[in-house]
């Protein structure tokens, strides 16, 4: 079984980020399970996602706590919360940062990758810069980055999850990242 | 169809497959959703119900009430001081003998303040005479609310559909959905006799002596025994259309299981990976999920348990000063029987703290040492 975690905060779209990925997922014919942070939620504060996948049926009903891939959707979560909590020696985890993983700050047993999510989004008229709209564009990085899910099929997911975008702007966004990153 | 959908919105899709025609709540943190999704059903014109809003839980259930009494099929849904709140209208559902289902998003009891998951809200609602189901997943969620509205409307008594809050009220999983004339097959419009028509004036619930009230429990008492029988057959049929067959009592992994770990709602799903991981390390751990609290699987408890070593109850509940409910119950089906397990109880979870494999493990361990007591607060600091 594979688990997942997503750090954003209230409001960036972490929690239908999360869902949206397992629906992906699934259409591919895996199993999956998804689920937001148990509580409550404030608009600007940390939260976190959550998503199992397994080839079998997934029975647990449990919290995440050693997840093997983690995307960060907003770089200065870091000092804020322990993005590497319990994540798995050579995880994953992406951040959207413009800068090198080296300079993240981030402990270098992790196997840190970063991408420019907020200048894609903004470039592909998600937000604006103060206020990006990133969750699309950094799935589509995310999906290429770790092999989970091919771009067809998140790209059908994100089109069920924003029916009212009808220029298919974060498909396009999330296209554009998975295009532009490195699998692996 | 399958699709991956939250426990919340499971229960708006079992609401309009059922083809429920009054819908009435109030919103609660968790169960919001449920009640969302089903007024857009209704405003969008998928689900053909009268959707009301009302200032309470107490009137939501009245509603419901009034609904079911006219002969309609009706729902809601609810959580913790929500449930509470409905109380005494509960009993009144129940002893006026409608089949309303509810949907009850298991959610701790404040004070203080909390909107985590345990099963004290409905377990105190234990003596109002309706129906109990515990699911441990989403299709569960799904496949329970369709089986209840069908035992309720046949022996006419009120059911509750339970799953805890989080865990799976928010967690999207597969849910396969079955074609609407299949559900339609299993679950036909209502039939309702007795039901209040300005043709036909009567009166309902009115001042009943001694004379009467004493038979008119009797035969509540009656009604709740014959649903065991009910929900084996509609289980059975259900299970003939979709595969999926439900137990009131529902093992694995048991037959030859030294130590059997009771557990309901998703601790029971979490079980079974377990005793999975018990049995591969050579130890005979099963498990044995309670589906149906009311009317509850005492022969089957029984039958299931004869002979075992040890059994050990999970609760996410307490009876203060007392122990688990889930614990008294399986205790009182097994008094005084030959073969009757030493039965050890362990509360786990309260207030929504997280019961992994690893705990339920731990659990089973701890029940297996000779000097285990009887009863257990497991995991509680210090």
């Amino acid at each position: 079984m594979i688990e997942i975690r997503f750090h954003g905060r209230g409001g960036q779209g972490a929690a239908v980020a999360s869902s949206l990925i397992a629906d992906a997922i699934f259409s591919e014919g895996r199993n999956v399970q998804s689920f937001p942070m148990f509580g409550v939620e404030r608009r600007g504060a940390p939260v976190a996602a959550f998503i199992r996948v397994d080839d079998k049926p997934i029975r647990v009903k449990c919290e995440v706590e050693e997840p093997a891939y983690v995307l960060v959707m907003d770089p200065t979560l870091i000092e804020a919360v322990d993005v590497t909590s319990g994540v798995k020696p050579k995880g994953t985890i992406v951040v959207n940062s413009p800068r090198e993983p080296a300079e993240i700050g981030l402990d270098e047993a992790f196997d840190v990758r970063t991408f420019d999510g907020t200048t894609l989004a903004v470039e592909h008229g998600l937000g604006t810069r103060t206020a990006p709209i990133v969750n699309t564009t950094m799935l589509g990085a995310f999906a290429k980055i770790t092999g989970l899910v091919g771009i067809d099929a998140l790209a059908a997911s994100i089109k069920k999850y924003f029916p009212r975008d009808r220029d298919g702007k974060n498909a396009k966004a999330a296209r554009a990242a998975f295009e532009a990153s490195r699998r692996g | 169809m399958r699709e991956v959908v939250t426990g919340n919105h499971t229960v708006s899709h079992a609401a309009r497959v059922a083809r429920a025609q009054v819908v009435s709540a109030y919103p609660i943190t968790p169960q919001t959703q449920v009640v969302e999704k089903i007024s857009e059903f209704v405003a969008d014109g998928i689900m053909d119900a009268k959707f009301i809003k009302v200032e309470s839980e107490h009137s939501a259930m009245v509603a419901c009430i009034g609904a079911s009494a006219a002969g309609a099929r009706a729902f809601t849904a609810t959580s913790a001081q929500g449930l509470a709140l409905m109380h005494e209208v509960l009993h009144w559902a129940a002893n006026a003998r409608l089949p309303v289902v509810l949907a009850n998003i298991n959610r701790a009891m404040g004070p203080p303040w909390t909107i985590w998951t345990d099963q004290i809200d409905s377990l105190s609602q234990r003596d109002t005479g309706w129906m109990q189901f515990y699911a441990d997943s989403n299709q569960d969620i799904f496949d329970s609310i369709l089986i209840s509205f069908k035992v309720a409307e046949q022996v006419l008594l009120p059911a509750m559909v339970v799953l805890e809050a989080f865990f799976l009220s928010h967690t999207a999983e597969p849910v396969d959905f079955p074609e609407q004339e299949e559900a339609d097959r299993f679950l036909p419009p209502r039939v309702a006799t007795h039901t209040v028509d300005p043709e036909h004036p009567a009166a309902f619930g009115g001042l009943t002596g001694p004379d009467h009230y004493y038979e008119l429990k009797y035969m509540e008492h009656n009604a709740m025994l014959e649903a065991e029988g009910v929900i084996k057959r509609a289980a059975r049929e259900y299970g003939d259309i979709t595969g999926r067959y439900y137990k009131m009592a529902d093992p694995y992994a048991c037959e030859d299981a030294d130590t059997v770990l009771v557990v309901s709602g998703g601790i029971a799903s979490t079980a079974k990976d377990a005793v999975d991981e018990a049995r591969a390390a050579g130890k005979k751990l099963g498990s044995l999920k309670i589906w149906a609290f009311r009317p509850f699987p005492r022969e089957a408890v029984r039958e299931l348990l004869a002979g075992k070593k040890r059994v050990a109850v999970v609760d996410r509940n307490i009876s203060f000063g007392q122990e688990g409910i889930f614990c008294t119950e399986v205790k009182a089906s097994l008094y005084g029987r030959d073969g009757a397990p030493p039965v050890l109880g362990f509360i786990a979870g309260l207030g929504g703290r997280d019961v992994k494999v690893r705990d339920l493990l731990a659990i089973a361990e701890a029940a297996e040492k000779a000097d285990c007591p009887e009863f257990n607060w497991y995991g509680a600091k210090p």
